[in-house]
């Protein structure tokens, strides 16, 4: 296993060329949500011309729909969803400037591939770890899309956020790696 | 004949959604110790050390365990002597998962619509299994599956010739193309038998079974345990990122079945797969 390397958003181009697969990374800064349904109003706002509800230019997408916060919480519990549902939409993101994703499970090689061109990285957080993850996010804001409930885009800040890289800007992937070390099939 | 009112269904429901979603069963947190010891990648012994912390959190501070608190899966058995008094049993169970998803603090996660997609704002409806059985108790499994893992699984109408070879590679191949998206390390249900719709039934009413007990036959136990061990040499690991513990148990029920046909579902749970269970008695009415 790599050493733990803290990065501060915005995820600039210098920034993420630093980062390899396997990486221990504690995010530093604001990163913003979206899943399936903000994802899809997004990139339909792009078709019509029209601008994001945010600028993705060096931002991170967390792909994640929190459980309602209780009394005294700043968000519920905040784990990664599967991030091949929105393989549709990422590429689209990725090209007007999105750096970093953050989810769970396989991407397409559509991805990949846009990620390799415009320089991005594609980070893991642990899937079902959602009351742990919880404990590092400092404020969460709806921004967008108030009326998707747990879908809504929200600006979150976060501290020492765990992840892991995944896929780096080179289009190393851990899945692969990982998998080809245990395989005995 | 005895009688049970709608209220103590309700409430009863209620509380099974809350706390599936906030305590891990102590089968699978024996599970993550047991692989623990065997995981021999230090990434994956790192998942595991974070699932076990999660859990520990979420019991402590009464939390869910995952932002996905699932779609209620109930399984309800009914005693064929037990009468529900002041209202109807399914609705009683939609307003126990309503009550539970808002006073629990979880998600609500169902659309009204599969193609529309609009929320329905309180988790309903609920998909219930009823059985009908002898007795005057009424049994409450409550299930809630998140979709992360239940989108990973499968159905293949196997032709016999296949034979077992055949069912197994399916499944085995069911979960080498799920990766890390259902959240490794998974329960692996597996139904094989019957019908198209009572394979896929099995395989969900596998998850059910505590991790660690096998079929209490043993040619099927065998094949859990042979499965288990294909699964786990496929390299995927904890969360995917490679290692030893891709399943913490495969759970294998059959049915008879038609001589034309050999139904293989496949149903994976995430490393929570949660559920609780609650048996009511009723009263002499």
């Amino acid at each position: 296993m790599n050493g733990i390397i803290r990065i501060e958003a915005p995820l600039t181009q210098e920034k993420l060329r630093f980062l390899k697969v396997g990486d221990n990374v504690l995010i530093n800064g604001v990163v913003y949500t979206g899943r399936d349904a903000a994802h899809k109003k997004m990139v339909e706002s792009l078709e019509r011309g029209e601008e994001l509800p945010f600028d993705v230019q060096d931002q991170i997408i967390y792909f994640v729909g929190p459980t309602p916060a209780k009394e005294g919480q700043v968000i519920g519990s905040a784990g990664p969803t599967t991030s091949g549902r929105m393989d549709a939409y990422s590429p689209k993101l990725i090209s007007r400037g999105l750096t970093g994703m953050i989810g769970k499970g396989l991407r397409s090689p559509e991805v990949i591939e846009a990620m390799k061109k415009h320089g991005a990285i594609y980070f893991g957080a642990i899937g079902g770890a959602g009351a742990l993850i919880a404990k590092r996010i400092v404020s969460a804001e709806v921004i967008a899309y108030p009326e998707l409930g747990p879908e809504a885009v929200r600006r979150l800040v976060v501290k020492d956020f765990p992840v892991m890289v995944i896929i780096d800007h080179e289009g190393n992937n851990l899945y692969d790696l990982g998998k080809a070390q245990y395989r005995r099939v | 004949m005895k009688e049970i009112t709608v209220e103590e269904i309700i409430s009863a429901v209620e509380n099974l959604c809350i706390e599936a979603n906030y305590n891990l069963g102590s089968d699978i947190m024996a599970g993550f110790q047991q692989a623990l010891k065997e995981e021999r990648s230090p990434i994956g012994q790192e998942v595991l050390e974070r699932l076990i912390e999660n859990a520990e959190i979420a019991k402590e501070e009464r939390v869910p365990m995952c932002q996905d608190t699932g779609m209620a899966v109930l399984f309800v058995s009914i005693g064929q002597d037990l009468h529900v008094v002041g209202g109807g049993l399914t609705e009683a169970i939609n307003e126990g998962v309503r009550r539970g998803y808002d006073k629990g603090y979880l998600r609500k996660s169902v659309v009204k619509d599969p193609f529309d997609r609009v929320n329905t704002g309180d988790n309903t409806p609920a998909v219930i299994h009823y059985d009908i059985v002898p007795g005057d108790e009424l049994r409450l499994i409550a299930a809630p599956k998140g979709f992360g893992s239940e989108n990973m699984g499968g159905l293949k109408m196997c032709k016999p010739s296949e034979g077992l070879e055949g069912a197994m590679q399916f499944v085995v191949d069911t979960v080498d193309r799920a990766g890390g998206n259902p959240c490794p390390p998974i329960i692996v249900g597996v139904g094989v038998g019957g019908t198209m719709e009572k394979a896929t039934f099995l395989a969900k009413k596998a998850l059910l079974r505590e991790v660690g007990k096998h079929n209490s036959e043993e040619r099927l136990a065998k094949i859990e345990e042979e499965l288990l061990d294909r699964i786990n040499g496929l390299g995927i690991g904890p969360q995917g990122f490679g290692g030893v513990t891709t399943a913490l148990a495969v759970n294998l029920e059959v049915y008879p079945t038609h001589i034309a046909g050999m139904p293989v579902a496949v149903n994976i749970g995430c490393h929570a797969t949660r559920h609780k269970e609650i048996v009511l008695q009723g009263r002499d009415a």
